[in-house]
Parts: C-alpha cells; sequence; structure tokens
C-alpha cells in the first residue's frame, strides 16, 4: 500500500512539473506564428479627389484606418505622377483620416496612397487613388444667391432710373429719422451738446458705414444750428472716418470755424470700457440728443438707459436682431434694421438713392413671394411628391454653401 | 478728380470683395485675400491712431484745465502703466501686464456687464405695461417667457414651459428672420449705392 501510495505521489508530482514547464515556456514555433500574425495596421478606402470650390492645386484625400493588428508610428502620404516620379508629400501623426495635398498641378493625374510606418521603415502601404486637380469658376452652392443678386441688381437699377426720370416715388414716413432735426433743435434750444455713437464695430461692418453715412448729416445740421457734436468712438479708423465725415459736414454748412477735433475722439477697442467711457460722457456732458446707430451688442441697453437717465431724447438703429427690444424699451425712436440703411436716401431725398430704396423694398417683396411660394410648397409636398421638388428647388436656391 | 479716384477705388475694391464670394478662381481670390489682408494690416496701424487722439485729448485738457479735466491723468496714469509694463515684460501669462489685465480690466468689464441686469430690469419694467393692446400682447408673451424659464412656471402649471419653446420658435424666430431678411436687403441696396458711386454723402457731398 505504501508503495502504492509512494508511486502515485511521484506520478503526481511529474504531471505538475510537465504542465508547469508548458505554461512557462511554449515550444519556439508557436511564438513565432503568433508574431506573425500580428501586421501593422494599414489605411483602407482611401479616396482622392479635386478640392472642390477651390482656386486649382489642391486634392483632397480621405481614408480609414485597419482596425486590426500593430498600430504604426505615423503614417506617409505618397504621390507619384504620369512621369513615374514618386514622392513622399507629409507625415502624419496615426489617427489622421484626411489630408489635403496643396502642392498638386492642375491638369496632372496623380496617383495617391498611404504608408504605415514602424520603426522608422514602412511597413504597410494602402490601396491607390487617382485624383486630377482643377480650378472652378465659381462656388456651385452660391450659384442661385448669385441670379438673386443680379435680380435685385436689376430691380434696383430699374427703380434707380426711374427716380432719376423724376417720377415721384412714395415712401413711407420713418419716424425715427423724421426726428432727427427735432433731436438736433432741441439740443440747441437747451445749449447742450448732441452725443452721436456709431457703434462698437469696424469700418468693414456695413452698419458702421451706414452710421457714418447719417453721422455726416447729422454733422451738417449741428453745424447749421451751431450745437456742440460729441462722436466717441470703439475702433480707431471709425474715429479717422468720422473726423473727415464731421469736417466735412461742417465745411458744406459754411461752419468750418466751428469743428472740432477734439469732440471726436477714441476711447476704446474694449466692448465695456467703450461702454463705461461713453457713460461718463453722457453723465458729465449731459447730452439733450443722443444717437445710437450702427452694430451693438451687450452694451446696447446700458447706454441706452444711461441715456435715458440724463434726459436725452434718444434716437437708436440697429441691424443686431438681438438688441432691438433693448433699443425699443429704452429709446425714444428706434430705427429697425432696413430703416438703419434707409435713413441716408430718406434724409437726402435725393431721387436717385430714394429710387434704390423703391428696388430695395421691390427685393423684399420678392423674398415675401419666395417664402409663401416655398411654405405652401414644403406643407403640400408632404402629400404630393412634385411640389417637394418644389420646395427642394427653392432651398437650394437660397441656400449658400 | 476729388471725387473720382475715391469712387473708383470704392467700386474696384467693392467688386473685386462681389467677385471674391462667388468666384474661387485666380486672381480673384488672391485680389480678395490681399484685399483683407491690408484691411487688418491697416486696422493694426490705427490703433496707434487711437492711442496718438487718447494721449493728445487727455493731455490737452489737463494743460488747459478744461471741464472734467480731473479724471484725464486717471485715464493716462492708467494707460501708461498697462503700456510700459507690456513693452517691458511683455504680455504673456504671468507678467505684470496680464496679472493687471486679470485682476484690474477683465473685473472692471464684468462689473459693467452685470449693470445690464439692472437695466434689464428698469427697462422691463417700463416697455411691461398694459397701455394699449400691443402692449399687453408683449406684457402677455413677456410674462409667459420669463415663467418657462424657471422651474416655478412649470410647476405652476406643466404647459407653461412648452408655450414658452412655442413663443420662442415660431413667434419670436419669425419676427427676427423679418428683421433679418430686411436688413439683407437694406446691406445689399446699401453696398450697390456705395459700389456703384449713388451714395456720395461720405464723399462729402453729391455733386
Amino acid at each position: 500500500m505504501k508503495n502504492l501510495s509512494a508511486f502515485l505521489i511521484i506520478l503526481l508530482l511529474i504531471s505538475a512539473g510537465a504542465a508547469l514547464a508548458d505554461n512557462a515556456d511554449p515550444p519556439e514555433s508557436v511564438v513565432t506564428e503568433a508574431v506573425e500574425e500580428l501586421e501593422v495596421r494599414r489605411a483602407i478606402d482611401l479616396e482622392a479627389s479635386d478640392t472642390p470650390e477651390d482656386e486649382g492645386g489642391s486634392v483632397s484625400l480621405t481614408w480609414l484606418m485597419e482596425t486590426e493588428g500593430v498600430t504604426p508610428d505615423s503614417l506617409g502620404v505618397m504621390r507619384s505622377d504620369p512621369f513615374g516620379g514618386e514622392e513622399h508629400i507629409t507625415t502624419l501623426p496615426v489617427g489622421t483620416v484626411m489630408y489635403r495635398d496643396q502642392s498638386a498641378n492642375n491638369g496632372t493625374e496623380y496617383n495617391y496612397w498611404v504608408v504605415s510606418y514602424l520603426g522608422g521603415t514602412i511597413e504597410a502601404c494602402s490601396d491607390r487613388a487617382v485624383a486630377i486637380s482643377s480650378a472652378q469658376w465659381i462656388y456651385r452652392g452660391r450659384i442661385g444667391m448669385l441670379i438673386i443678386l443680379f435680380l435685385i441688381m436689376a430691380v434696383i437699377i430699374y427703380y434707380i432710373e426711374i427716380g432719376k426720370r423724376g417720377k415721384e416715388l412714395f415712401i413711407r414716413e420713418i419716424a425715427g429719422l423724421t426726428a432727427v432735426d427735432d433731436a438736433v433743435g432741441r439740443a440747441t434750444e437747451m445749449g447742450k451738446p448732441v452725443l452721436f455713437i456709431p457703434g462698437i464695430m469696424d469700418m468693414d461692418n456695413i452698419q458702421t458705414i451706414a452710421s457714418i453715412v447719417i453721422l455726416g448729416r447729422v454733422a451738417r445740421k449741428t453745424a447749421e444750428y451751431g450745437s456742440p457734436l460729441l462722436v466717441p468712438t470703439c475702433r480707431s479708423v471709425v474715429m479717422s472716418v468720422a473726423q473727415e465725415i464731421v469736417k466735412e459736414g461742417y465745411l458744406q454748412a459754411g461752419r468750418s470755424d466751428a469743428y472740432n477735433k477734439e469732440n471726436i475722439q477714441y476711447l476704446t477697442d474694449d466692448q465695456f470700457g467703450y461702454a463705461a467711457g461713453v457713460d461718463g460722457i453722457m453723465v458729465r456732458e449731459k447730452p439733450a440728443a443722443i444717437f445710437l446707430l450702427g452694430c451693438f451688442y451687450a452694451e446696447s441697453l446700458i447706454l441706452a438707459e444711461t441715456g435715458r437717465s440724463v434726459g436725452a431724447i434718444q434716437i437708436a438703429g440697429t441691424a443686431m436682431p438681438s438688441q432691438i427690444p433693448f433699443f425699443v424699451a429704452a429709446c425714444d425712436y428706434t430705427l429697425i434694421g432696413e430703416e438703419l440703411f434707409a435713413a441716408s436716401a430718406y434724409l437726402s431725398r435725393e431721387p436717385k438713392l430714394l429710387g434704390s430704396l423703391k428696388g430695395q423694398d421691390a427685393g423684399k417683396l420678392f423674398f415675401l413671394i419666395l417664402i409663401i411660394v416655398g411654405v405652401i410648397a414644403a406643407s403640400i409636398g408632404d402629400f404630393w411628391s412634385p411640389m417637394k421638388s418644389v420646395a427642394e428647388f427653392l432651398r437650394n436656391l437660397v441656400t449658400v454653401n | 478728380m476729388r471725387l473720382v479716384i475715391p469712387l473708383a477705388i470704392t467700386f474696384v475694391t467693392g467688386m473685386i470683395m462681389v467677385l471674391h464670394f462667388f468666384v474661387p478662381h485666380q486672381p480673384i481670390k488672391l485680389l480678395g485675400d490681399n484685399l483683407q489682408d491690408w484691411f487688418m494690416i491697416v486696422t493694426a496701424a490705427s490703433i496707434f491712431l487711437g492711442a496718438l487722439n487718447l494721449m493728445h485729448v487727455h493731455f490737452r485738457k489737463i494743460k488747459l484745465k478744461l471741464k472734467n479735466w480731473k479724471y484725464s491723468p486717471v485715464t493716462l496714469t492708467g494707460f501708461m502703466v498697462m503700456f510700459i509694463a507690456g513693452l517691458i515684460y511683455g504680455v504673456t501669462e504671468a507678467k505684470p501686464f496680464d496679472f493687471m489685465f486679470m485682476n484690474m480690466v477683465a473685473p472692471m468689464g464684468s462689473t459693467m456687464f452685470s449693470l445690464l441686469a439692472f437695466f434689464v430690469a428698469s427697462a422691463a419694467f417700463r416697455a411691461f405695461r398694459a397701455s394699449n393692446w400691443r402692449a399687453t400682447l408683449l406684457l402677455t408673451s413677456a410674462f409667459i417667457v420669463m415663467l418657462g424659464q424657471v422651474p416655478i412656471g412649470a410647476m405652476i402649471w406643466d404647459k407653461i414651459p412648452l408655450a414658452k419653446v412655442w413663443l420662442m420658435t415660431f413667434p419670436n424666430t419669425a419676427g427676427q428672420r423679418a428683421v433679418m431678411i430686411g436688413a439683407a436687403m437694406g446691406v445689399v441696396s446699401t453696398s450697390l449705392r456705395m459700389i456703384f458711386g449713388i451714395e456720395r454723402s461720405y464723399l462729402g457731398g453729391t455733386d
């Protein structure tokens, strides 16, 4: 019995030892096979195409990466031309799935492929994709807008011609603009200055341009009436332009001696710094009339409420939809959106300018019709497919890409 | 010539920028991009004009002891301290300029911005008076939107937040888009007037 037990124990120990030896050190052939199975990941589904809507010289590449395998150190974009020349264009970090080759020659057919680098050598490469770069003459997504622009231009020019011929053009009364003379007159009677705030944006903003045009007329009026005109600005360029405009206004009124360059001053580019500066001017100078015309953001109500607190008559105007309610609540008169741009024509009463206003209204009518037709087409399009394509056409026409 | 040259410059640059929006081809793209770069350069350079104007106006006020001249030294001191700190130590993080900006300029800006809350309250108090049917409509809409924005609105009636969403999504968006379409037409019209030289008042006359 003892011999049998000893034999079994020895047998167990031998089996256990063999099993441990199996786990700890697999055969060499098995290890080699495992390494060979793990290949380096490569780019797949490579697509190359001419970059759309550009001046040429550019090819866009997109690809995906294999999910299985060893992650490469980096990726390389390669290309070859029809003459057999191969070149490495760029090295990209792993994870990149697109690249734009900006060095292509227009009209040359290029072969592109993406290689995977591991340890400084190319370990895998993608299939090849072919593309030819070319220049486009027009942004295709903007053709609809171009057609609409031509139509509007034609209508505006037509009405300008009508205006030039001397035909009476009806323009509805805009209370805010009619009140300009009253506001300046009030300031003169009270012996207080007029404050003109041309918004907080630079001269590349069309609202600032519209505001500056109105400033010219206000300056002429203040020169005629003999009221001081204060113009604090938020941008240096606006200050320079405003100085010239006001000077011109005073010259036209024959009061160049009354022009004071120091009244048109630069405060700061900082939005709330400017608001604080203008509020300070309002509180110290107590202007009788305040014009807030141009592009405004969050400072609109801060300015308008302070102006109201000093008892000034306030005429505001902006095309920023989010600021209009603030001006409506705090100012005596508000020019809403398009009225700001109509101000110059309205104040001058020049037939050519009034003609352009009429053209603008015709353009609005065109869009109104377009919206109504679009709404009807989109609503009926759910039940009748031809109308759906009409709605789609209109949507594409007015969409700018 | 006094009018012709500025008008010609306006026409050429205006047309280039209009074409730049529609045409990606050379040389329009190059010209348009260059004009935009020029504007950036002019704007950057003009900051010196602004700074000079600021100094000139305030030094003059101090020199002539004009009205409220006592505020001018404060402005000039602030300007000079920031300017010199930026010039000597640079404007990067953890430098005196950055410290002053983060601990003085930014809080002062925030203070001005926070005033908006009180101004909104006072403006709303005046605007939301049921003086006529339109003002009453405005008052009702505003009341619903304000109630829908806070938890108590839903506690009063669970449909109030839905009514707020409807008001903001439909009547409000429609109104805003109407303003935007009108403004866009105004932009086109003003731009055309400028480009074609119909609007000349900014040049100082209509001759």
